[in-house]
């Protein structure tokens, strides 16, 4: 079939919300957004349990240990879902780690800042998890198959992480003056990154329009701020804490939270390697997989051996 | 840095007894009990299952999208294999 008609039944699938699997004809710059997006988000899966991994050891209970040890190999469990969501699309673990590793591919800009103190891991949970499955719920019914199913069991898990960060801030909220200051803090500190978290706003963005006509995107990365904007501020006062946005109040007309302006200049300066914690991350990844290659190698070893020995057999079984 | 891969998986879920195992994703392990031991990790950890089937990617073969038309087609115009393309009387009970 010639590739003007190959398009024309893509769009129409596109159109008539039938998802495109792994063998069908796509254009070649939709294989390569998918690629992008979806690696993208493995990356930051991966990158994002870090962060939360340094608090592990000194989580104050043996409840909160057991929670956030789970949640973190979840996060785990999603970058290999995604991982092999991409691979369905003609590239290889090996290129998508190398591209991570060598600094080349992107990860979300969040997982650059530092957890200063135990309140932070509240915080995330409740913001950063928050702000992933506000983003990640309408990617269920995105329109390739491999990507909405690794959608789909993510957002199950997620809510769980999102409910486990928020108890820790109420617990937090409910405790000591000092304790109470910590979620403070933590919220300061957390808010206007989890709003970037959305990407640049929709003027800047210049993916969105062709990844929302290929119903990748469902909703632009404004419409999803502002409804995260919208459920933060009441989850919010049910803590006593306060948003960190003087600009931040009802407007009656749009039946929205107005909120002040984000600082893009932070944000690009992080996506280019300049946030606090940039190297860092990227050296624990390097380490880690070097570290490991001689369990991979062993691995493989030990299979290719007990392939040999499987062929030569034993001839009394 | 190694260059030679693990190979892929697929992995198939039984989610309870008297139910078919399903294929819930893929995963790369360098031989079959790795693959069930990962699968069991990534795919199972919140009771997903209670058995698991792991098949080397490179051994399954499928149909050719090109050929869905030419292969699933031909049952549309069958519509005599459904019980209701039968014209019965309403009276008629237990049928
Ligand atoms: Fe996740
Ligand atoms: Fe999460």
């Amino acid at each position: 079939m010639d590739e003007a008609k190959e398009l024309e039944r893509f769009d129409d699938k596109i159109e008539q919300e039938i998802r495109i699997e792994p063998k069908d004809w796509m254009p070649d710059d939709y294989r390569k957004m998918l690629i992008r997006q979806i690696s993208q988000h493995a990356h930051s899966e991966i990158v994002g349990m870090l962060p939360e991994a340094n608090w592990i050891t000194r989580a104050p209970s043996l409840r909160r240990k057991a929670t956030l040890l789970a949640k973190v190999q979840d996060e785990a469990g999603h970058g290999l879902y995604l991982y092999c969501a991409a691979e369905t699309l003609n590239i290889s673990r090996e290129e998508m780690v190398d591209q991570l590793l060598s600094g080349r591919a992107k990860y979300s800009s969040i997982f650059n800042y530092p957890t200063l103190s135990w309140a932070d891991i509240g915080a995330i949970g409740w913001l950063v998890d928050g702000a992933a499955i506000m983003n990640q719920v309408p990617l269920c019914r995105a329109s390739y198959g491999p990507y909405a199913r690794a959608m789909v069991r993510i957002c199950k898990e997620e809510s769980f992480h999102q409910r486990q960060g928020y108890e820790i801030l109420l617990t937090l909220c409910r405790g000591s003056e000092e304790q109470k200051a910590m979620a403070q803090d933590a919220l300061n500190r957390w808010w206007w990154p989890s709003l970037m978290m959305f990407g640049p706003n929709d003027d800047a963005s210049s993916h969105t329009a062709q990844s929302m006509k290929w119903k990748i995107k469902r909703f632009s990365n404004d419409e999803l701020r502002q409804k995260f904007v919208d459920v933060c501020k009441e989850q919010a006062d049910i803590l006593g804490i306060t948003i960190p946005d003087p600009d931040l109040k009802w407007n009656e007309e749009s039946g929205h939270y107005d909120f002040g302006k984000i600082n893009w200049d932070e944000f690009w300066n992080v996506i280019k390697g300049n946030g606090p914690c940039n190297k860092e991350r990227l050296q624990a990844r390097i380490e880690s997989h070097e570290e490991g290659a001689w369990v991979r190698e062993a691995a493989l070893a030990y299979a290719e051996k007990k392939k040999k020995s499987e062929l030569v057999g034993s001839p009394s079984n | 840095m190694s260059n030679q891969s693990e190979p892929l998986w697929e992995v198939f879920i039984r989610s309870k007894q008297g139910l078919d195992h399903k294929h819930v994703g893929s995963l790369h392990a360098a031989d079959a009990k790795m693959a069930i031991e990962n699968a069991r990790d990534v795919y199972t950890r919140r009771m997903e299952g209670v058995s698991i089937w792991v098949v080397e990617s490179k051994y399954i073969h499928a149909t050719n999208p090109d050929e869905t038309e030419s292969l699933f087609d031909p049952a549309n115009d069958k519509v005599y294999r459904h019980p209701t393309f039968y014209d019965l009387p309403d009276e008629l009970k237990y049928m």
